[in-house]
Order: structure tokens, then C-alpha cells, then sequence
């Protein structure tokens, strides 16, 4: 495996310390990797655009703060906006396309379009927006098995909440099928 | 092997304090650090213990000098601003002799500053915040586990040495979360017996005083040979350090917490360029780790110290190597973290000097 560092990136609310936590634990707890998970903390933790880091290696984790992401979710406008730029070249941009009708402009990487909270709102909970988008990232990077997510959610959620998890193991799916199919599209081109 | 959890700095430096009999904690809200009362609040009711808010950190620190002279094992937390408010308690405690556990995880100064993470207090906390000639036992970790560690032996240390111990964390080590091993929580009862806390005496004893007041000069003077002689004994047995791929090293980083992980990073990246790049990654600030600064400035080519500061861990690092390597110096400040990539420019660029040097130029800061 090579090493990942990963940014995750929206509004306050829409699960971005979810995502980093979730991909954390499902590298470092669940397939024994190396992890650190650094939070954004300041007052944008009340509204406005929140970023965590997941930095994933075989042997040791230096800095845990990443400036040059090899992967980046974004999740809202001016997350695309801050981190497009920010991503190292040949590396992975998921766009949250519905609620970012802007494209990416680089094309030394690769950019795929996750319509993640109609996929939600489709499944019937909105809020399952955040796993889409993850599922998306765990298939185009492939750092950890997707069903290394689903174990880890057994842990993040409480038991009575465990009812949830078949609703966001589909959300994941739907996410990383959407990678899958962008990649079959890539080849035909 | 005990269970892996996934914890947060702050969270963990709580939880390990705890699980090493800390039984008192008062402190005051600042960011970057709340999550340490905040747990605290929770556990410490869980295991019989006292958690309370002060009305400032000025409170918070004599509450701690209270509790640890009735012999409970104290703690309090703060970051630059509030520690910076704590510096009296502290010349106090070291001048009582009173063991306790102080915590900064340091944001951006000077003054309020900001709230992300800086390495600026590295002066107050090694060099004596407060007044007075008094020393502490600065630790300054750079991962959640190492900071469990040694906030484990925090407070044997200060109980061995009844002094004071600081953690000198930062922001990103306080926020960042890492799988980590919690330590077995500590035999209360096997905890070394106080006689000189003040717990009553039962009319079986002398009362202990609990003091750091001598009018009498000839007696202040005593008092402070043997603060002394204590301190020398601390130097001498408690210097902690981490040495990286020293033994090719042409250029040797040093860089602690934070800053030690951008460098671990950037040796990395150097090293797969075919650089000789080692690290000496002081685990101590104070007992600062002078020796193996000596004993490789004899062979090896530059020095390259990364602070997240103006550049004041240097100043030790020059007491160590004097004029035997030439000292580079790369920082970033006010609440920003140097990136491995900006480094690593650093590193070749003096490597590239270095190999220059060969033909005549000279180097250094």
C-alpha cells in the first residue's frame, strides 16, 4: 500500500469529521495501518467550511498536518474552491455535484462528480450524504476495503443506532459504484 | 496487548492522567485545549475524584498548589494566554516543592494570539515562566501515545523530585486523534506515601508547613542550594531524546512535537533523494538533551532546526554544538505549521551548500 493523505472538506453539519473519522478508524483500528486524523477547530465549527485530515501509512505517520492532499472530498463550493488547488498532481478530487454546480479545472487529476445528497435523499435520509461521498473516496483510492467502513461505523454508532448501518453501507456502495462507472467511462474514452 | 483505541490528544493526556492517579483537576476554558476539562469534568466524578472550573486560571493554579499539598495527585491545563496567568502558582509550587502536572498545549502568541498550534513558549516553560531560580520537567511529546506516556510518569517524577512537571504540547498534538494503548490505572494504594503533605496530624506528629516564604536570607539561601542540588540530579537522570538514521547522517534535523513530525516527513522524502539526512528529536525540553548535540557535531555537516517559533529551542542547540557544524534554522510562526515540502527545499538547498563548502565556501548562520 502506498501511503494517502487525505483531505475532507464542507459546510459544519454535513458530516465532514464523520468521514475523516470513520476512514481513521477503518485504516488504523480495523486494518492495523498507521493513522492520524487532524480536525479544522475553530468558530467554522459552527457554520461555515470545516477540514480534517486523514493521513494513512504503512510504517509511520509523520506530519499530520498536509498541505499537498493525494486525495480530497469536497462537499461545498468554497471547499472546491480552497482545495482543488491544493490537490498533488495525478491525485483524486471528489466534487459533491449537487451542491456544486461549478467543474474543476484541473485536469492533472482526477475529478469525479458524486451527485451525493440527491443519492441520499434518494435512499430516503439526506443525511447519509456524507457516506456517499466517502464510499466514492475509499473506491478511487482504494487505502482500505469498504467494508472496513462498515465495520467501523458498528463502532462509531451506538447500538440503538445500528439499525442505520444497512441505509449507509448502501450509501457507500452507491458512491464507490459511481467511481467504478467513471472509470469504465475513463477507458472507453 | 491491551486493546488499540482511537483517541484524541487532549482526551488521552485526561485519560492517562487519571489512569495514573490524578484525583484533582482545575483549570479554566481556552482554546485549543478544552477538551481536557471537558473530559475531565466527566471521568474525574466516575472515580471519586474533584473536577472544578475556576473563576481564572490564577485560581485554578493555587487550587492545584491546595490539592497537592494535602498530597492528591494535581493537575491543571491550560494554553498560552491562561499559562501564561499560571506562572505565579508555578514559581510558587517549585519554590514549596509541590508535585503536580501542568499542561500547555500552546496556540499562537504573543498576547491572545490566535488558536492554532506554535511552539512560543518554549523559553517560558524551560528557561522559568515565574520568577525565581526554579526549574521544571518539561516534556514536549510528539503523538498522542507518547503523550500518554509520559503523562503517566508525570506524575512520579514530580512526586520523586516533588516539582512541578510541564507537558508542552501544541495545538495539533491536543486536536489530532491516533490509534493509541491506554496504560492499567495505577494502584492507588501503592503510591509512595507523602509524609510532608499537610492531611492533619492526628496529634501523632509535628505539623508539616507547606511554604515557599523565608525572611530569613541565610535560610532562602539554603533553600535554594538545595532546589539546586535537585535540579542538578533531575538534569543529570531525566534528559530524554529520540535519535533517527544518525549513523550516515550528513545533516541532522532537530525539531520537537509538532515540528519533529513535518521533519520526520521531510527526512523521509530527503532520504529517498539519496540525502543523508538524521534527526534528534529532544523528548525533554528541560533537561535539554546537550549530549548527543555534542557528540555528533563532531562529524557531521549542518544542523537544520525546525520551530514552530521565531527560533528559541536554537539557542540550546547552539549551547550543544557551538562552533564545530554550522546551525540552519527554518520556522514558520503565528499559529502557522512548516510543510514537509518546504523542509525538504531546505534540505537540499543546504545539502547543496554542504557540497559546496568542500571547495572553500563557508557556511552557517
Amino acid at each position: 500500500m502506498t501511503d494517502l493523505e487525505c483531505v475532507f472538506a464542507g459546510f459544519g453539519g454535513q458530516g465532514v469529521m464523520m468521514m475523516g473519522q470513520l476512514l481513521t478508524y477503518a485504516a488504523g483500528m480495523v486494518e492495523g495501518k498507521k493513522v492520524s486524523y487532524m480536525p479544522s477547530y475553530g468558530p467554522e465549527m459552527r457554520g461555515g467550511t470545516a477540514n480534517c485530515t486523514v493521513v494513512i501509512a504503512a510504517e509511520s505517520v509523520g506530519s499530520p498536518v498536509v498541505t499537498d492532499p493525494d486525495a480530497a472530498v469536497v462537499m461545498n463550493q468554497p471547499s472546491l474552491e480552497k482545495f482543488e488547488p491544493t490537490v498533488r498532481e495525478g491525485g483524486v478530487l471528489i466534487v459533491n455535484s449537487s451542491l456544486i454546480g461549478l467543474k474543476a479545472k484541473r485536469n492533472d487529476i482526477r475529478v469525479v462528480y458524486v451527485p451525493a445528497n440527491e443519492i441520499a435523499v434518494e435512499l430516503g435520509n439526506d443525511r447519509v450524504a456524507n457516506m456517499v461521498a466517502l464510499g466514492a473516496l475509499v473506491e478511487a483510492t482504494e487505502v482500505v476495503k469498504l467494508d472496513s467502513i462498515v465495520e467501523s461505523l458498528k463502532k462509531a454508532l451506538p447500538p440503538h443506532r445500528h439499525n442505520l448501518i444497512p441505509l449507509n453501507k448502501t450509501a457507500l456502495d452507491r458512491g464507490a459504484e459511481i467511481v467504478r462507472r467513471h472509470a469504465k467511462e475513463q477507458v472507453k474514452d | 496487548m491491551a486493546e488499540q483505541i482511537l483517541m484524541k490528544g487532549n482526551e488521552a493526556i485526561a485519560e492517562a492522567a487519571i489512569r495514573a492517579g490524578c484525583r484533582f483537576f482545575a483549570g479554566y476554558p481556552i482554546t485549543p485545549q478544552n477538551e481536557i476539562p471537558e473530559y475531565m469534568a466527566k471521568r474525574l466524578f466516575e472515580v471519586g475524584g474533584t473536577f472544578i472550573q475556576a473563576e481564572s486560571e490564577v485560581s485554578a493554579i493555587n487550587m492545584v498548589y491546595g490539592a497537592a499539598g494535602a498530597g492528591t495527585r494535581a493537575m491543571t491545563s491550560s494554553s498560552s494566554p491562561g499559562i501564561s496567568l499560571k506562572q505565579e502558582g508555578i514559581s510558587y509550587m517549585a519554590g514549596a516543592e509541590l508535585p503536580a502536572l501542568v499542561v500547555n498545549m500552546v496556540r499562537a502568541g504573543p498576547g491572545l494570539g490566535g488558536i492554532q498550534p506554535a511552539q512560543g513558549d518554549y523559553f517560558q516553560a524551560t528557561k522559568g515562566g515565574g520568577h525565581g531560580d526554579y526549574r521544571l520537567l518539561v516534556f514536549v511529546p510528539a503523538s498522542v501515545q507518547e503523550t500518554i506516556d509520559l503523562a503517566g510518569q508525570a506524575f512520579e517524577l514530580a512526586e520523586r523530585y516533588r516539582n512541578p512537571v510541564m507537558i508542552l504540547g501544541d495545538a495539533v498534538l491536543g486536536q489530532m486523534m491516533e490509534p493509541v494503548v491506554l496504560p492499567e490505572p495505577a494502584d492507588l494504594a501503592k503510591i509512595p506515601q507523602k509524609t510532608w503533605a499537610t492531611t492533619g496530624t492526628g496529634g501523632t506528629r509535628r505539623p508539616n508547613v507547606i511554604n515557599s516564604l523565608y525572611l530569613d536570607a541565610e535560610l532562602c539561601e539554603k533553600h535554594n542550594y538545595k532546589l539546586q542540588e535537585k535540579y542538578r540530579q533531575m538534569a543529570e537522570r531525566e534528559v530524554r531524546y529520540e535519535e533517527i538514521g544518525l549513523d550516515d547522517a550528513e545533516i541532522v534535523l532537530t525539531a520537537y512535537g509538532t515540528s519533529a513530525r513535518v521533519a520526520i516527513s521531510a527526512m523521509k522524502r530527503a532520504r529517498s533523494e539519496g540525502i543523508k539526512v538524521g534527526m534528534i528529536r529532544p523528548i525533554t525540553a528541560w533537561p535539554f538533551p546537550y549530549e548527543p548535540f555534542r557528540k555528533t557535531s563532531e562529524r557531521v555537516k549542518a544542523f537544520l532546526d525546525i520551530e514552530m517559533s521565531a527560533g528559541q529551542m536554537i539557542e540550546d542547540v547552539r549551547l550543544a554544538v557551538q562552533d564545530r557544524a554550522p546551525i540552519f534554522f527554518f520556522n514558520r510562526m503565528g499559529g502557522m505549521v512548516p510543510t514537509p515540502k518546504a523542509v525538504l527545499e531546505e534540505i537540499r538547498r543546504i545539502d547543496h551548500s554542504v557540497k559546496g563548502d568542500k571547495l572553500g565556501g563557508r557556511l552557517g548562520v
